[in-house]
């Protein structure tokens, strides 16, 4: 393993005192059928992730990271097994109350940053509070605080093409923040970025760590797994290791 | 969500392939165009078909050999071609049986021989002139007035004087300057002279009602061949209340001056301003269900257009959908966007060709010089119809997409 990049930040970082239970997984299975072949692509899984958390989820490709986080994410539900979000049962939920759970309770931020291509930055981050129904002049007040928040402040009317990157990746992540989730999801958030840029991401995930928020992010890089203060290693679906860093 | 913010995504996104979406509407607008224009044209003109057929004023009925609608099939074309004229004998026959019922019986011919032209020492008028002989019940009959001179009398047209009474445009053209009365004018190689002007009437359907030459009958009948004319008989009622019991002497009248056995069929036609009328919204009707059945097809292939784009656009967008509803939209949501896109596509392209039809209608009508109409029942009808076929042509890509699994979509490059 090579020396952190920025091993300073290391020296100072905090870790603040967990707060309220927010994810309890428990027995957590998930089945694929692939015509008469069956994919356990998760065996049974534990996990509990409390408010002020910042947890990374590792483990090589096939082990059942993507289908944990759609699971965290509410965009799926288990085959079997108990899932209470902040208290809820939501393994069986259908879709529109998952739908109203991702919009008011998680953001999400995907590798491919996912914005929608013609919209500019402002109304890709007031989406959420759109369907939110949030009056127009709320979440405009809204979308631009957490722009402003992640250094966007002056690229509000800019396209998506016509940002970098990184520039894309915040929005992406003032969209994640609007609607003051219980969590903020990030799936590989560097993997599509420079190193450089990358670690500037990692820097805002860390300034919102310390402003208060929930946080977990799969990734398959020792590098980015070092910014969070728990790891939970999977294989084959299952938990491997679960352990806090300092 | 708010309705307002729907809207503006779906032009967004209609926006975005302008092209496709112009093609796509243009299905619609061509359909609603071809009803609403026809609509249009036809109320437009029925206006002034209606007032244009009460040239025959009221509680009248016209006596004639040939129908006054086209006759569609040969074997009544022929039958009626075999009528025998109605002489003018017959028709003062008929004015004698009537005698008792009414007052006004106007006997008229025109011209058969080809444009009529008048002329008055080197001055002459432009060739295609209405000229006909009647009698002195012509100005009741026909809503005409005498402004200047006379009308004919009953000695006029019972010794056959050579006397005409002229209609302004003839008078402006022969005589701008000086009276035209006791002047000898020329009319189909004969000499006429002037006893009268009429007063202006101006046009109907585009045409004027101002160059007429009228002499008296007998003199016209003798001048140019009794025997090549068939007289037409205009009766009018003495009052409303009197009409049909006068219209069934004048039934009865004419069979007896034709000789007709009582299991005989009517040798002549009978008809009034309601029968006229009558006779346009027959016509009218037909264009209307033409219309109807062909813009029924065109919008019907158009809606299957919409379908179509539709889908394509559901698949084109599978990631903006995974997109919206990772971020919480709800399947109601994804629903409406895409019918409203369906409808907005179908409503705009059923607006526009509400705005052309309209258009094209009232510059055919006023071409034909009808009065200008708005059809609000078409337009509306023709609106109903377009959301309709948005949400007909909407509802299944629409529900499509709703049902979209987020994380698929998520994947979907
Ligand atoms: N939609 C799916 N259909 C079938 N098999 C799937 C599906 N999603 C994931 N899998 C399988 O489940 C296992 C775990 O996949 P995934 O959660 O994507 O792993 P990771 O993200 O750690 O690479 C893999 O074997 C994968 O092939
Ligand atoms: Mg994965």
């Amino acid at each position: 393993m090579t020396a952190p990049a920025a091993p300073a930040a290391h020296i100072h970082r905090p870790t603040r005192p967990p707060g309220a239970l927010v994810i309890e997984i428990e027995g957590v299975t998930k089945l694929y059928k692939m015509g008469a072949e069956i994919i356990h692509a998760l065996r049974g899984v534990q996990l509990t992730i409390r408010r002020n958390e910042y947890l990374a989820i590792m483990g090589p490709s096939g082990s059942g990271k993507s289908t944990l986080m759609n699971m965290l994410g509410c965009l799926d539900t288990p085959t079997d097994g108990r899932y209470d979000f902040n208290g809820k049962n939501v393994a069986h939920m259908v879709d529109d109350e998952l739908a109203e759970i991702r919009n008011r309770e998680i953001g999400f931020v995907f590798q491919t940053f996912n914005l929608l291509p013609r919209s500019d930055a402002l109304h890709n981050v007031e989406l959420p509070l759109i369907y939110a129904g949030m009056s127009p002049s709320a979440r405009r007040e809204r979308a631009l605080a957490a722009l402003s928040n992640v250094g966007l402040a002056d690229r509000i009317h800019h396209k998506p093409n016509e940002l970098s990157g990184g520039q894309r990746q915040r929005v992406a992540i003032a969209r994640a923040l609007v609607n003051n989730p219980s969590i903020i999801l990030a799936d590989e958030p560097t993997g599509n970025l420079d190193s450089k840029t990358g670690e500037e991401i990692m820097a805002l995930f860390e300034q919102l760590y310390d402003q208060g928020q929930t946080i977990i992010v799969v990734t398959h890089e020792e590098d980015i797994a070092r910014h969070a203060r728990r790891i939970v290693r999977l294989r084959d679906g299952l938990i491997e290791s679960d352990a806090r860093v300092h | 969500m708010l309705l307002n913010e729907i809207l503006r995504m779906a032009f967004a996104s209609l926006g975005v392939n302008k092209l496709r979406s112009f093609l796509t509407m243009s299905g619609i607008t061509i359909g609603v165009f071809s009803v609403i224009g026809v609509m249009t044209t036809v109320s437009a003109m029925r206006g002034s078909i209606e007032t244009g057929l009460s040239f025959l004023g009221s509680n009248m009925f016209q006596i004639g050999k040939y129908p006054t609608g086209p006759t569609t099939d040969g074997a009544s074309r022929r039958r009626i071609e075999s009528r025998r004229n109605i002489t003018f004998a017959e028709a003062q026959r008929y004015q004698q049986l009537m005698e008792s019922a009414t007052d006004v019986v106007c006997l008229k011919v025109f011209n058969r021989d080809g444009p009529v032209q008048a002329t008055y020492g080197n001055r002459k008028t432009e060739p295609g002139l209405s000229f006909g002989g009647t009698n002195e019940h012509f100005l009741a009959a026909n809503q005409y007035g005498v402004e200047l001179g006379r009308n004919f009398t009953a000695e006029d047209v019972d010794l056959g004087r050579p006397i005409i009474i002229i209609g302004q445009d003839v008078r402006k053209k022969l005589f701008p300057a000086e009276t035209p009365l006791g002047k000898l004018i020329k009319v189909g190689g004969r000499a006429y002279t002037i006893i009268g002007v009429f007063a202006e009437k101006g046009t109907n359907f585009g045409q004027s009602q101002d160059d007429i030459l009228m002499v008296p009958i007998t003199r016209f009948l003798s001048d140019f061949g009794a025997a090549r004319f068939s007289i037409n008989i205009a009766t009018q009622a003495p009052s409303q209340e009197r009409y049909n019991e006068t219209l069934d002497k004048g039934i009865t009248a004419m069979r007896i001056v034709r000789g007709l056995k009582s299991d005989e069929d009517n040798d002549f036609e009978i008809y009034s301003n309601d029968s006229l009328i009558a006779a346009f919204a027959k016509v009218a009707d037909a264009v209307r269900a033409g219309a109807l059945v062909i813009s029924g097809i065109a919008l019907l292939a158009a809606s299957v257009g919409i379908m179509n784009i539709m889908l394509v656009s559901v698949t084109e967008r599978t990631k903006e959908i995974g997109i919206r509803k990772s971020i919480g939209a709800r399947r109601i949501s994804i629903l409406i966007q895409f019918l409203i896109e369906a409808i907005v596509l179908s409503l705009t392209g059923g607006l526009v060709g509400i705005l052309f039809g309209v258009l094209a209608g009232n510059g055919l009508a006023m071409w034909m010089k009808a009065s200008i109409v708005f059809p609000w029942d078409w337009a509306g009808i023709g609106l109903l119809v377009c959301t309709a076929i948005g949400v007909g042509a909407g509802l299944y890509p629409a529900l499509k997409a709703a049902r979209l699994d987020p994380i698929e979509s998520l994947r979907y490059e």
